[in-house]
């Protein structure tokens, strides 16, 4: 390791501009001549739209244009997709109803769009949109997805029978029935996952220019995978041949999923801005975000485990009906099959496992991947599962899981992951050290005599990570590929620039992958860009969710480098007059090995460009691309245990210690990895403790601002003890994992199960408000 | 936010006289309630008479039994004044718990009062302790300010000027804080006289906003004991439920947050 190579605690180099106020995002982005939209946006949770009339705001101070669902329509703009196709138990494929980018008919959820107003300021947009007129006549709503699937419930999508989207399943039904009626014991639990609004710091925006000499589009957004949005905005929604469109994702404040969705706003901002041939600027503030970002999670689940008499695991039935909102999101198909249930074997040796995933539309928001994306939702399923197992066979819960830990690699689960390598005994020993849970009931019989209920509970997660190799995920169903592109630029002078299509929107990449760089070459981090989020600069990438980010955007960037090596040793060796095969390459120089002869980087790379003096045949210049895909997931994997107290006469959680110890495979930056690991579980925590999007019954958003929806906040959260056990990822060239979702999949469960254990009441929803636990507590 | 006119007032009459010209005039104070509610396009007043560097309406003043807090005191004054520390605790520890630094150092005492948010703070400490509001009109009872949620005895133009609180022999606030708004869920004060009488007020409880405790009062003024307050029971009825909390365990929070006032006390 180099001081600045692989493992170095490097501290960020985009942090200087971030502090210092001088990060560039959307709405800095100015442009002459530039207009601004607002959006009329539905007040009722269903309702026809019976007309729109414009004509008083039309005559407004500053107004350019109102434009309306029907024109999207009648210009042939496409409707939202959904990526990922799935097919139901029937074999029929999921049944969708359209999602155009305005509503010309139907609202079918609060703040979908109607329509656009564009004014020469914001203020004027606003108050314009105030004299549009929208006639609606408002229809009864499903606002929940118990509602939503009774009989007689109102119905969303005509094509849609029933609200039901699909009615998925996976495993081996008859091993499962087989399993249980073998069993000693069974454990029953029924749970709901919260929903959660994401609330990235920096909300949407988009600035569109349509450069009509050109006919070439501009498109700054706030998006995780600029280029996506560039293939989904041409390929499907007609707006602009992919050609003749470029898409930037400056910087961006945080998307934790929420960025990825190529939403309406974005899509009109664009088709607006050849209407009215001008550039148009949206950007949408909190309550915006709260009513329109792909929400997160919404699952309600019944799940059943079956044990022998020695307490082993023989199998596993769950059912579970996700709530998607009033459309389908552009991965939110896959979120609770591919991505939830493919992880219900956790840790453990589970020889039969059968889930059904029921998918429902209600009138509420959009529901999407949200940090963690279906493996948050499994983990606390099988997590909080484990913990009432042990509870109801009396055992201790770690010795319930370390008896039934696979400790085989690599090891084939039943519903289609195979798991490459790790160690789960390792990672749970090292979190019971770490919080010295043999000391546990000492602490607890203290905390009794002051009158606090204490409680410790354990979490052990796994998620498969590392998203995805293209082969496995097009064979069920997926409609893109998820391979990560990388090109190296070595200049003239010897600085280096990596393109990669990986982005970066808090991760740190242009950190940590300049450290894989001097890792590999020696050279000091600042001789090495970043250079990602625009499809003019970049050729081609997938983007940035699913922790990918380094096992696959980072696994290309070797990829290119080694390519770049080879051509550099080549020319290295020419001028040294050595044999290629002596090369070595050593604190940026290419040293013939056991010898003083050497050259350094700049001069390999002059040589290159000069072309003066170049093996015969060779082509001038240093630059080398390379596409990588996966061969498989990666899993990262860790034990989370929570020590907290309930203070019995108000049901206030305080955390006593928090420890985790993760295996994320190598780390290339130890402190960026922490700061990964402590926003995921303060998301995680959050999720347990206090968040929590609620709808009333007409599918009005109750939390539709932070005086309701509960973010956690520092003081909120217990200072985390962190620590890493490791096994080298086998499946890619830098045995790298991925740690971004980690916290947020692994947390929850663990709050949960502590306070549960402190309260003596299984029976307990997240978020754990005081009120709901004081009522667990006291019936 | 809608267009407004904008007025500095260098004085308590200036600011009256502004008002009276505007058609649909509001005064400013700290803005941590006004101003993010006319951004929402919530509110739309024709013209913002700002008080908050009104000379005569900023300063803390204790003398004899009385501490006098003019209405647009920051709550960070009142936190940070060791007048207010050695005179009423309760008081300053109330204001050291509202909100964020940031609304601390804006939000006053007058607009707090002027708003009557039924979680507010203030009010609590105002009906316990049987402060009087002083306006620019005339002196007015805690008792009779109260009027319900959002809603007080001030007319039209009137302006709170200053509030004076008599020193208690003893008291105290247990506030537990709304999860989200961080505004009291519930939040109890109690107070002792020195005439010996016991006052208790709710904040965040009621459906119409600040209210005397009566059960507590009388448990209180029996034995000034948290223990006394075992046996009290809080009807849930008349209560506010919202997601935070139902109406019974708004009930419970009146007991405990009593309990924990008390014993704040000493
Ligand atoms: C994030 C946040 C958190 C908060 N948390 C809390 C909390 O925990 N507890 C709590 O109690 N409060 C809380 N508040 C509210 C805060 O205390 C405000 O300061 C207070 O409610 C209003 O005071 P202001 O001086 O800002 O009044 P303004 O916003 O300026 O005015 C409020 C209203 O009072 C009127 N008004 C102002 N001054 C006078 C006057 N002298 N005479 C007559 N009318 C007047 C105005 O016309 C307006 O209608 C919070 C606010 C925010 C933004």
């Amino acid at each position: 390791m180099g001081v600045e190579g692989i493992g170095a605690r490097v501290v960020r180099k985009e942090d200087r501009r971030f502090i210092t106020g001088q990060g560039r995002y959307v709405d800095d982005v100015k442009m002459v001549g530039m207009s601004y939209a607002h959006f009329i946006r539905s007040p009722h949770a269903h309702a026809k739209v019976k007309g729109i009339n414009s004509t008083e705001a039309m005559k407004m101070p500053g107004v350019i244009a109102v434009l309306t669902g029907q024109q999207i329509v009648d210009d042939k703009v496409g409707n939202l997709i959904c990526g990922w196709a799935i097919t139901s138990k029937d074999g029929s494929p999921m049944k969708m109803g359209a999602w155009p980018a305005m509503a010309p008919e139907t609202v079918r959820f609060v703040g979908q769009a109607v329509a656009v107003v564009i004014a020469e300021t914001k203020n004027q947009a606003k108050d314009a949109a105030e004299a549009v007129v929208v006639d609606y006549e408002e229809l009864p709503a499903a606002a929940d997805v118990r509602a939503a699937i009774k009989s007689g419930a109102p119905q969303l999508h005509p094509e849609a029978p029933g609200n039901i989207v699909y009615d998925w399943h996976i495993g081996d039904e008859a091993a499962v029935g087989d399993a249980f009626s073998k069993a000693a014991n069974v454990v029953t639990l029924e749970l709901t996952n919260n929903r959660l609004v994401p609330n990235a710091m920096e909300p949407r925006a988009a600035v569109a220019h349509y450069d009509q000499a050109e006919e070439h589009y501009t498109l700054y957004t706030t998006s995780q995978n600029p280029h996506v949005a560039r293939l989904v905005l041409s390929a499907f929604y007609n707006i602009a041949p992919e050609h003749k469109l470029r898409v930037i994702a400056p910087d961006v404040g945080g998307g934790f999923g929420s960025k990825i969705y190529i939403y309406p706003e974005e899509m009109v901002a664009l088709w607006a801005s050849k209407k009215v041939n001008r550039p148009v600027k949206w950007t949408g503030d909190r309550s915006e975000a709260f009513l329109t970002d792909a929400h997160g999670r919404d699952h309600a689940s019944k799940a059943e485990m079956a044990f022998d008499k020695d307490n082993k695991i023989l199998g596993l039935r769950v059912k579970t009906h996700a709530n998607f909102g009033a459309y389908m999101s552009l991965f939110s198909s896959a979120v609770p099959t591919y991505l939830y249930a493919t992880l219900l074997s956790g840790q453990y040796v589970i020889p039969a496992i059968y889930a059904e995933v029921i998918g429902v539309y209600t009138n509420t928001t959009p529901v999407d991947a949200y940090r963690g994306a279906g493996r948050p939702e499994a983990s606390y399923l099988l997590e909080r599962m484990m913990e009432t197992a042990a509870r109801q066979l009396k055992v201790d819960p770690t010795e319930l899981r370390k008896k039934n830990f696979i400790n085989q690699f690599p090891y084939q689960t039943p519903v289609i992951m195979a798991y490459d390598i790790g160690d789960f005994h390792a990672s749970i020993d090292a979190a019971m050290k770490a919080i010295d849970y043999a000391g546990f009931p000492a602490r607890k019989a203290k905390a009794k005599a002051d009158g606090k209920l204490r409680g410790i509970g354990v979490s052990c997660y796994i998620e498969a990570c590392g998203i995805a190799p293209s082969k496995a995920v097009g064979s069920l169903g997926a409609g893109v590929g998820l391979w990560e592109s990388a090109e190296i630029r070595v200049n003239p002078v010897g600085t280096i620039e990596v393109l990669t299509g990986s982005h970066s929107h808090g991760q740190g990449h242009e950190t940590t992958f300049c450290q894989i760089i001097a890792e590999r070459l020696g050279v000091p981090i600042s001789q090495v860009s970043i250079v990602h989020g625009d499809t003019d600069k970049v050729q081609f990438g997938m983007g940035t969710y699913g922790s990918r980010s380094i096992a696959v955007g980072g696994a290309a960037i070797v990829k290119a480098m080694e390519k770049v090596e080879a051509k550099a040793k080549k020319i290295a060796a020419h001028a040294l007059e050595a044999s290629e095969s002596d090369i070595v390459i050593e604190n940026g120089e290419f040293k013939v090995t056991g010898t003083d002869k050497a050259i350094a980087l700049p001069m390999v790379a002059l040589a290159a460009y000069t072309a003066h003096n170049l093996p015969d045949g060779m082509e001038p210049g240093l630059k080398e691309t390379a596409f990588y895909d996966p061969t498989n997931f990666t899993f990262p994997a860790g034990a989370y245990i929570c020590e907290l107290e309930v203070d019995p006469g108000t049901g206030k959680t305080s955390f006593v210690n928090f420890v985790a110890a993760d295996d994320f495979g190598r780390l290339i930056n130890p402190m960026i990895v922490e700061g990964q690991v402590h926003g995921g579980l303060a998301q995680g925590i959050g999720q347990a403790l206090l968040e929590g999007a609620v709808y009333d019954d007409t599918g009005q958003l109750v939390t539709a601002s932070f005086m309701d929806y509960t973010m956690p906040r520092a003081d909120d959260l217990p200072s985390f003890q962190l620590s890493h056990t490791t096994t080298l990822c086998p499946g890619n060239p830098l045995g790298v994992k991925g740690c971004g979702e980690a916290g947020a999949i692994g947390a929850s469960a663990a709050v949960i199960n502590a306070i549960t254990d402190a309260i003596g009441n299984n029976k307990l929803e997240m978020p754990a408000t005081p009120d709901r636990v004081w009522h667990a507590i006291h019936g | 936010m809608y267009e407004t006119n904008y007025h500095r007032a260098s004085s308590i009459d200036d600011a009256v006289a502004q008002f009276a010209k505007g058609t649909d005039s509001k005064f400013l104070s700290g803005g941590q309630t006004l101003l993010p509610v006319m951004k929402q396009r919530l509110a739309a007043p024709s013209d913002v008479i700002d008080v908050a560097k009104i000379k005569d309406m900023i300063g803390i003043d204790v003398s004899g039994d009385t501490v006098t807090i003019k209405a647009a005191t920051p709550h960070y004054d009142v936190a940070q004044s060791d007048a207010v520390k050695k005179a009423i605790p309760a008081l300053s520890s109330l204001a050291s718990e509202i909100g964020d630094p940031a609304v601390r150092y804006r939000g006053t005492i007058g607009g707090s009062l002027a708003n009557n948010d039924p979680a507010a703070d203030y009010p609590a400490a105002v009906l316990a302790l049987g402060a009087t509001i002083k306006t620019n009109k005339r002196s007015i009872a805690a008792e009779d300010f109260f009027k319900g949620l959002f809603s007080t005895a001030l007319e039209d133009g009137e302006i709170i000027t200053a509030v004076s609180f008599p020193v208690p022999a003893k008291a105290g606030y247990a506030k537990f804080p709304n999860p989200a708004s961080r505004f009291a869920l519930t939040g109890v004060f109690v107070a002792k006289t020195k005439a010996g009488d016991v006052r208790v007020a709710a904040t965040g409880a009621s459906q119409s906003g600040v209210m005397r405790v009566g059960p507590i009062e009388q448990a209180l003024k029996a034995n000034w004991a948290a223990s006394a307050l075992d046996s009290v029971t809080i009807a849930a009825s008349g209560l506010l439920a919202d997601i935070h909390g139902s109406a019974d365990y708004r009930a419970n929070l009146v007991k405990v947050m009593g309990q924990r006032a008390v014993t704040a006390a000493g």
